[in-house]
């Protein structure tokens, strides 16, 4: 064991966790970390490295871990977590993990959530910089996050250090007590503030159970994602020590001299007995100090030829051999580290620390595209000043995030004061000592080596950003924390330039990995996207509709029947059925989700004038219009049906995907261009139930439905409507056909909707009456060559081009689009135009999206001249076969004629038709 | 995420915002007048500057305003 009394701030002796490793049991005590835990245990060997399979143990004491990788088993399935940031539950196993996580197999049941906050100041950091910086916002009334994401407030502090005369623990605890009974303070552990976006925007990941192992409440949300807006950040993230490149730096057993001083006074560990230090800076004295004190024999080796008073007495006091002017150049041991490499000498020990010195946590910084500067003094970069307005406004580096790295320094910083500057040894700025660069590892989890920065350099690689993909070094889980800055440093060695000029990599989020769950919060399943349904969902569902996805609404495709031979109708032969139901009876379609659109005010007329190209002023009331929306281009946008309700109010129809564009769309002319127009849009889409009631059998279901209507095509002409009752109920009929038979729209309010639909499928319950779904109104449409929007269109389609100049005024002085129709490219003959395509075998049917080529037997060498391809292709139940439309250059003009549709390896010919195939005269529509 | 300042509403998330390109460009008074490039000027083209550039907003998922707002292109940052 480890374990040392008189040691342990954070843990509970009194508390024995036991835990599983690699499949061995050990015991730790409550606040352990699983890397103190099995540090304790005299564990220092975690997992071998992803591609050399190295034995590689723990190196930093936080999230800056490069190295102890592992997968957690129980209670919760995680691959990839750093086993220092792991905090020790009972029951927990884990297992090392050799670079590659797995995936959990079982569902994740756990909640996430999030949470909007908003303030005047976040602070992120709990150390001494955030807690005066939180404490004296706070102090002057404002209101105040502050986040760390350590499991207890403190940062660095250790519990030996002493704040205005007292324990700084107790001042630390002091100080929260102040804050929490400040309302306007929110203060969070275990929440890592990860991203930093413009104007304020922090995101924090909360971990709010897993130190709660199997206890953890199940109605509490696992993780939640914090959401931020803050007027100012102060940044108070503290630094992240530095280690020195030697050769063989990778052993178990080698670590950073604050991790092993940090393990001792907050875990009581004692990580080994005859202790090397190598170091270029000042701190590390007083881990030597520390963990001499705490039992263990030390030499500390500064590569520097002078060294700290202070520092020196301390080491003295202690019994630390302390040597200048000394470098380790390497390691011997294979399982763990046993020797220290110092000239030709071997220094036998079990635990080598290494000290660079310290780099800036300046990530937030660097996110919001904040500069970092090169400081030479620290050998590493800081927060530098704003260089324009893009960045850094409202933002403050605060304390070792600043690269102040003594406490008196980083609590007037925290204070808003400016630090006092101390005597300080400079640090020696030294990436690496000599040695075999192929075993001098600079990012641990990536494997890769300084030979591996040489090969980057040797190809021509000048930039880090280069070097870092080129290296794949910082692009592990830890983002390179303590790697990055020595990359950039050996690069410029390298290359023989300052650091200065090369600068560092940018930070991006996140600071540490998030779970896509914790991201994705409640929005999983059925709650990913909202589905619309129409108020008739469940009778479809009854009736055994199959559904299709239109947007976000979901609508009956067709509704199979069982078949007389056994089994269940196919869509085919669900369509056919569906198909010769309404052209030679009756059908029923819930037609609810197009978009409905109510225009009132007095320019209404005028303003659709614009809208349409078509006239729609002219239109009286009790009379329906079908128009054709174009944007500037003349291509077409949308196309629907307009009802005049009275002369200042028109009820505009759209298709069902152009609800909410279509509305956008005339706001934003309404709004732009035509603000003197009196016009008023609302949506009514989800008021309005609609159903179409088609076929030669649907003026016996109307006229039994609304006995009070004189539905006689003299009475109830074709494109008219009226408003009725039906049973106290009001309802709406508009003679409006979508497949060229006879039919009626029935339109009620969602209330009402239930009661209606099923009293018309009561009523044609004698004629056979059929609902249908969407692919055979397709098929209906289709045979009547009406396009669909978005199909067979693509936003390079003008009316003309559909056969619909008819649908297009020449009166009008103006509407959106009129002035594109007279361009040049728009009178070419040559543009692709919409016709019929008749396989000559009429079982064949065309895939949607197949090409159309000059007729030939054989196709000429690449590449081929391409005519049009299929837009709509179907089996039509009333021709008897299949037919297709398609988009055919100069289709027009090439009606009769034989072209070639390539489909797999054969060549279908096929003959160029007229759009309409059905009913060209328009016989069937009167009934 | 950026803030964009609604003048209706006040500061929201870019996410509620739909972006409507560069403003001040006039619908032509008479377009049967203009010829087959100028028409196509106005319907197509629109300045890129790097730099200041007034642009159409609109706040869509908010009061579906349309408002006129300057903003950098280099910076996004708007002028207040």
């Amino acid at each position: 064991m480890s374990r040392v009394d008189g040691y342990g701030t954070r843990i509970d002796r009194s508390r024995t966790l036991r835990f599983t490793f690699d499949g061995r049991e050990y015991t730790g005590h409550a606040g352990d970390t699983l890397a103190s835990a099995l540090l304790a245990n005299g564990v220092h060997r975690v997992s071998t490295s992803v591609d050399l399979g190295r034995p590689r143990g723990i190196v930093a004491a936080w999230s800056e871990d490069p190295s102890g990788l592992v997968q957690v088993e129980e209670p919760f399935p995680e691959p990839m977590l750093p086993a220092t940031t792991i905090e020790l539950t009972d029951g927990l196993v884990a297992r090392g993990l050799p670079g590659r996580g797995r995936l959990a197999e079982v569902p994740d049941t756990a909640r996430y959530d999030r949470k909007h906050t908003h303030c005047d100041v976040l602070v992120v950091g709990a150390g001494p910089a955030g807690l005066l910086a939180a404490r004296t916002a706070a102090r002057r009334g404002e209101r105040v996050v502050l986040v760390d994401d350590r499991p207890a407030a403190g940062g660095s502090l250790l519990g030996t250090e002493r704040i205005c005369g007292r324990a700084a623990l107790e001042f630390v605890a002091d100080t929260l007590v102040e804050l929490h009974a400040n309302p306007d303070v929110v203060h969070l552990q275990r929440t890592t503030a990860f991203g930093h976006y413009d104007d304020g925007f922090v995101l924090a990941l909360e971990r709010r159970t897993d130190h709660l192992g199997a206890d953890a409440p199940r109605n509490v949300s696992r993780q939640r994602v914090h959401r931020i807006r803050a007027a100012r950040v102060v940044v108070a993230t503290g630094a992240h020590e530095r280690p020195i490149v030697v050769e063989d730096n990778d052993r178990p057993g080698i670590m950073l001299a604050g991790a092993a001083r940090d393990l001792l006074h907050r875990h009581g560990v004692l990580a080994g007995r005859e202790i090397v230090v190598f170091t270029s800076d000042d701190a590390a004295y007083d881990a030597a100090a520390d963990l001499a004190k705490a039992g263990a024999r030390v030499t500390l080796l500064d590569a520097r030829d002078g060294v700290p008073a202070a520092g020196a007495r301390r080491c003295a006091e202690q019994g630390v051999t302390v040597r200048t002017g000394a470098v380790v150049t390497g390691t011997r041991g294979t399982e763990h580290v046993t020797h220290a490499v110092v000239g030709g000498e071997e220094l036998p020990c079990d635990l080598l620390l290494l000290s660079g010195g310290w780099n800036p946590v300046a990530h937030l910084v660097s996110h919001i595209r904040g500069t970092l500067a090169y400081d030479p003094a620290l050998g590493a970069f800081r927060p530098g000043e704003p260089a324009d307005d893009t960045a850094g406004d409202g933002v403050t580096a605060v304390g070792a995030a600043n690269g102040t790295l003594d406490l008196a320094g980083c609590l007037a910083e925290g204070a808003g004061e400016r630090a006092q500057p101390v005597e300080r040894t400079p640090t020696k700025v030294l990436w690496r000592t000599d040695g075999d660069p192929t075993r001098q590892f600079v990012d641990l989890q990536r494997d890769a080596t300084v030979a591996d920065i040489a090969r980057a350099v040797g190809a021509g690689m000048r930039s880090v950003e280069h070097v870092k993909r080129y290296t794949t070094i910082g692009t592990a889980h830890d983002q390179g924390k303590t790697s990055g800055v020595i990359a950039s440093g050996i690069t410029a060695e390298l290359l023989g330039v300052p650091i200065e000029s090369l600068g560092t990599t940018t930070f991006r989020p996140p600071y540490t990995p998030v779970a896509f769950a914790a991201l994705a919060g409640r929005e999983r399943g059925r709650l990913f996207d909202p589905a619309r349904t129409t108020v008739l969902h469940p009778w479809h569902e009854d009736a055994g509709a199959v559904f299709e996805d239109v947007g976000q609404w979901k609508r009956p495709r067709y509704y199979p029947r069982p078949r007389e031979t056994g089994g269940i109708e196919d869509m085919d032969a669900a369509v056919l059925r569906e198909c010769a139901a309404v052209r030679g009876g009756v059908g029923i379609l819930d037609g609810s989700t197009l978009g409905k659109i109510d225009v009132q005010g007095p320019d209404a007329g005028a303003f659709l004038d614009m809208i349409y190209t078509n006239v729609m002023s002219g239109l009286k009331p009790g009379k329906v219009r079908y128009g054709v929306m174009c944007g500037l281009d003349g291509m077409v946008i949308d196309d629907g049906t307009v009802l005049r309700i009275d002369p200042e109010r028109f009820c505009v129809y759209t298709t069902t995907g152009g609800a909410a564009p279509i509305l956008d769309h005339m706001e934003e002319w309404l709004q732009t261009e035509w603000p003197h127009l009196r016009v008023h849009l609302t949506s009514v889409t989800e008021q309005w139930a609609t159903f179409p009631v088609v076929g030669p059998r649907s003026r016996d279901v109307i006229g039994a439905f609304a006995p009070d209507v004189d539905v006689s095509v003299e009475a109830f002409p074709f494109m008219s409507w009226l408003d009725t009752h039906v049973d106290g109920i009001p309802v709406r009929l508009a003679r409006i056909s979508f497949s060229g038979e006879l039919a009626w729209e029935v339109s009620v309010d969602g209330w009402h909707a239930r009661a209606v639909w099923e009293r018309l499928v009561a009523l044609g319950g004698q004629y056979g009456i059929t609902p249908y779904g969407t692919e055979t109104m397709h098929v209906l449409r289709a045979e009547k060559g009406y396009p669909i929007i978005g199909q067979d269109t693509d936003g390079t389609v003008t009316p003309q081009d559909l056969g619909m100049a008819w649908a297009v005024s020449r009166k009008k002085p103006d509407f959106l689009g009129k002035r594109s129709f007279s361009r040049s490219s728009n009178l070419d003959p040559l543009r692709k135009q919409l016709v019929g395509l008749l396989p000559l075998d009429p079982d064949l049917k065309l895939p949607e999206g197949a090409q159309v080529v000059e007729l030939t037997d054989a196709l000429p060498p690449p590449p081929v001249p391409m005519l049009g391809h299929v837009t709509s292709s179907y089996r039509s139940a009333a021709l008897g076969r299949t037919f297709a439309l398609a988009l055919v250059k100069g289709g027009h003009a090439r009606i009769g004629e034989r072209l070639t549709v390539p489909v797999g390896g054969a060549l279908v010919p096929v003959e160029v038709t007229g759009s309409v195939l059905v009913d060209p005269e328009g016989t069937r529509r009167d009934g | 995420m950026q803030l964009i300042d609604c003048p209706w509403c006040g500061p929201r998330e870019e996410v509620e915002f739909h972006y409507g390109g560069e403003a001040g460009v006039a619908y032509p008074a008479d377009p049967a007048a203009l010829s087959d490039e100028e028409w196509a000027r106005f319907v197509f083209h629109r300045a890129n500057p790097k730099g200041p550039l007034a642009e159409r907003w609109s706040h869509s998922a908010g009061c579906r305003r349309w408002f006129t707002a300057v903003r950098d292109t280099a910076t996004h940052r708007f002028r207040r």
